[in-house]
């Protein structure tokens, strides 16, 4: 595959490798990998295994799926068991337990809840069945937000009438924010978000180095691309240098897409505050459909109990969502907390924390290192 | 390595082991009703077997596993393999294969799995009141024409008819029988560390095949599904390498499923090779848009076959001079630790877990 393949080299890996294990010398470093997505590829080619023993890569808050409290699925699970209502959602959406189980659990009770690849598909759906409500659950960063907003500014100008958004789009910096005042922070330095950066740019994350003195390298999803961020915030360390750098310069523009900047503020406006899984209520951290386009907000169609609902007491995807903890180091990881019986988001999506590590990374260190190359 | 660093990974080997204790335990059914994953041949496949039927039907003293066929006792030398299996695919037809063709090839690999010679088929069919006679027509013609490629005859069949709205259309079910000759046993209690690991050609392309047919990816691709009887690959196979150990087609769930019930069956690790794993790149792209991974993805005309070492060469060689092996390759290997696991050593050379399938494969965010 091109674009991917050349990503992936194993020989481009084992000199990057080696470059890291100079750079980093005796030394510790602890970066946090914001995205899901670098969550997701680490554990998938085995990079945590690789890297010399001294370089620790912590999971971040960006997995969309795992920062979804339960109040909000059951608002989703409410709106999909009204009658006539279609309700469609990304497919790791749908394993997300809330207060009454999960939407897969509400399918198999008789609510028509569908798996979409886009918003466009639910749109196409609202037009096919003109008697039936079509609700899109839109999660998500600024990665997904500005498809919604393009899905429902042609609603819009279609006039389709039965379909509407749940919004829970979130935005990245605030989390981040969140994360770098944790009085128990323990960072060198992140690997930065890269599709949310191919929308918002660079500049958003000038923050993290001038008032935290932390480096922030926007990375890629392929395994070359986390390693060569790795060496470069392993760089700025040797260099003194403190600085948002650019790794995943082929699909990250300084300035982001003006076009997809340009939808999103046409259509969304930021809530005063949206409670995220396990980090609480953050201050303007998340989106909601500006009041022209009430007219295709599920909020205000359809009576939610919008009631908040504490995560279970024994989940601990705040402290990993922090990176406060690993996932092993939760006390229901891997008995209570199992990715077919979930407890917390970070065990649901493939991009949680605790689902990468658990699928994929639960190999002993000895084993791992003896059984690879 | 400094002390901390030590004792974080002296606690993380427990938690390790305490997972997989927990892991080893009987599988548990939660749910009150079925859900999709129930089907999807993964965990909760299992636990629904497990739960649900082997206790109400096993009688007698448990077989080790569960094959794909059962071996019965029969006069004479010979045993008997007997096997069922539904098919419900949506859409009827897709690029490569049709249900029809499934149904008869389907249940053709799984007698030729246990090493049986399949002998002949009954077909049963439901049908929803209102299907157009054509539709069953098509299906009826697909199957005899998978019969007559595959030269095992449907010799028995039942129909039922439901009111409309009570099946989709129509659901086969075929079952067969097969000879098992003496002297054959392939088990996974007899794979020993060491052993090689094959695959008979490119993996995920009936899954990726029906996906994109089902017109709910939004992408195009050039993908045929691989149906097809394996019985004939099966005897070749074992006439050059008549020591292999354990045959199984990767059907749902994928080659990632069957390396992880012969891991479990056998109390072995499997080590998979991802450079060595046979993906053709429209395949491996259409698995990547979607973020599912092709070893999870249904196979219908593919086995995968353990073998001693010292019989690997001549395996391959046989399965590659046959028509349905042509792309035959070994994936990987048998080892004693740890047990009970599949370990893929990634491209990169970093190591990771196959572990079963949850629920259905659900395609990722972004």
């Amino acid at each position: 595959m091109r674009f991917v393949d050349e990503f992936r080299d194993p020989a481009a890996a084992r000199d990057v490798l080696a470059h890291i294990r100079d750079l980093a010398g005796d030394d510790r470093f602890t970066f946090m990998e914001v995205c899901g997505g670098h969550t997701h590829t680490i554990y998938r080619h085995g990079i945590e295994h690789l890297l010399p023993s001294g370089v620790e890569l912590v999971h971040g808050p960006g997995c969309p799926v795992c920062v979804i409290p339960m109040g909000r699925v059951d608002d989703a699970i409410a709106v999909a068991e009204h009658p006539g209502v279609v309700l469609t959602a990304f497919g790791d959406m749908m394993r997300v337990p809330g207060s009454r189980g999960s939407l897969l659990d509400a399918r198999s009770r008789g609510a028509d809840v569908r798996i979409v690849y886009s918003p466009l598909d639910a749109l196409r759906i609202a037009e096919e069945l003109p008697d039936r409500q079509v609700v899109f659950l839109a999660v998500g960063f600024e990665t997904t937000a500005p498809s919604t907003a393009v899905t429902l500014l042609r609603a819009r100008d279609l006039g389709v009438r039965n379909f509407s958004v749940l919004c829970n789009h979130v935005t990245i910096v605030p989390p981040i924010k969140a994360i770098l005042d944790a009085p128990d922070m323990r960072l060198d330095g992140f690997v930065g978000p890269g599709h949310v950066s191919t929308v918002v740019g660079q500049r958003p994350y000038r923050f993290v180095p001038e008032v935290y003195g932390k480096p922030l390298v926007t990375a890629g999803f392929e395994p070359l691309d986390i390693l060569q961020a790795v060496a470069m915030l392993l760089r700025q360390h040797r260099e003194g240098r403190c600085a948002v750098e650019n790794q995943y310069t082929r699909a990250v523009p300084e300035g982001g897409n003006p076009a997809a900047l340009d939808a999103m503020a046409q259509v969304f406006e930021l809530r005063p505050h949206f409670e995220w899984r396990g980090l609480g209520f953050i201050a303007q951290s998340a989106l909601k459909l500006r009041d022209e386009l009430a007219g295709h907000d599920a909020e205000a169609r359809f009576a939610v109990p919008g009631v908040r609902v504490a995560d279970p007491k024994a989940c601990q995807c705040g402290e990993v969502l922090k990176g406060v903890i690993r996932p092993w180091e939760c006390k229901v990881f891997g008995t209570a907390c199992t990715p077919e019986t979930p407890i917390g988001t970070c065990m649901v999506s493939s991009e949680g924390a605790c689902a990468a590590y658990y699928n994929f990374g639960r190999l002993h260190r000895d084993v791992a290192v003896t059984l690879g190359r | 390595m400094s002390g901390s660093r030590a004792r974080d990974a002296t606690r993380e080997a427990e938690v390790l082991d305490r997972i997989e204790a927990f892991r080893r335990r009987a599988p548990r059914l939660r749910e009150d009703r079925v859900t999709r994953a129930h089907g999807a041949g993964g965990k909760s496949s299992a636990a629904l077997v497990e739960t649900v039927f082997l206790p109400a039907f096993r009688s007698g003293d448990p077989p080790a596993e569960l094959a794909d066929a059962a071996v019965l006792p029969a006069a004479g030398h010979e045993r008997l393999a007997f096997t069922t299996d539904a098919y419900v695919v949506r859409p009827l037809r897709f690029p490569g294969g049709s249900l029809g063709h499934l149904a008869v090839n389907g249940t053709i690999n799984d007698l030729a799995m246990v090493g049986a010679r399949p002998l002949g088929l009954s077909a049963a069919f439901v049908l929803e009141e209102g299907l157009p006679l054509d539709a069953l027509r098509d299906v009826v013609a697909d199957m005899a024409e998978a019969a007559a490629r595959a030269g095992v005859p449907i010799v028995a069949g039942d129909t039922k008819v439901v009111d409309a709205g009570a099946a989709d259309g129509l659901f086969v079910t075929t079952s067969g029988v097969g000879a098992l000759p003496a002297g054959r046993t392939l088990a996974a209690s007899q794979v020993v560390a060491g052993d090689v690991v094959l695959v008979s050609g490119p993996i995920a392309e009936h899954g990726v095949a029906v996906m994109v047919a089902r017109g709910d990816l939004a992408i195009e691709a050039d993908v045929r599904s691989d149906t097809a009887p394996l019985h004939g690959l099966v005897e070749a196979l074992l006439a050059a390498a008549p020591g292999t150990r354990w045959l199984r087609d990767a059907t749902r769930g994928g080659v990632g499923t069957v390396c992880n019930e012969l891991a479990r069956d056998a109390d072995l690790t499997v080590v998979l090779d991802e450079a060595r794993l046979p993906v053709r790149p429209v395949v491996a792209g259409a698995c990547e848009l979607l973020g599912i991974d092709p070893l999870y993805v249904a196979n219908e005309g593919r086995l995968v076959a353990v073998v001693p070492a010292g019989q690997a060469d001549d395996a391959l060689a046989a399965l590659r001079d046959h028509p349905l092996g042509r792309d035959a390759v070994a994936v990987g290997e048998i080892r004693s630790e740890p047990k009970g696991i599949v370990v893929l050593v990634t491209a990169l050379g970093g190591t990771r877990i196959v572990d079963m399938l949850v629920g259905d494969p659900l395609p990722r965010i972004c």
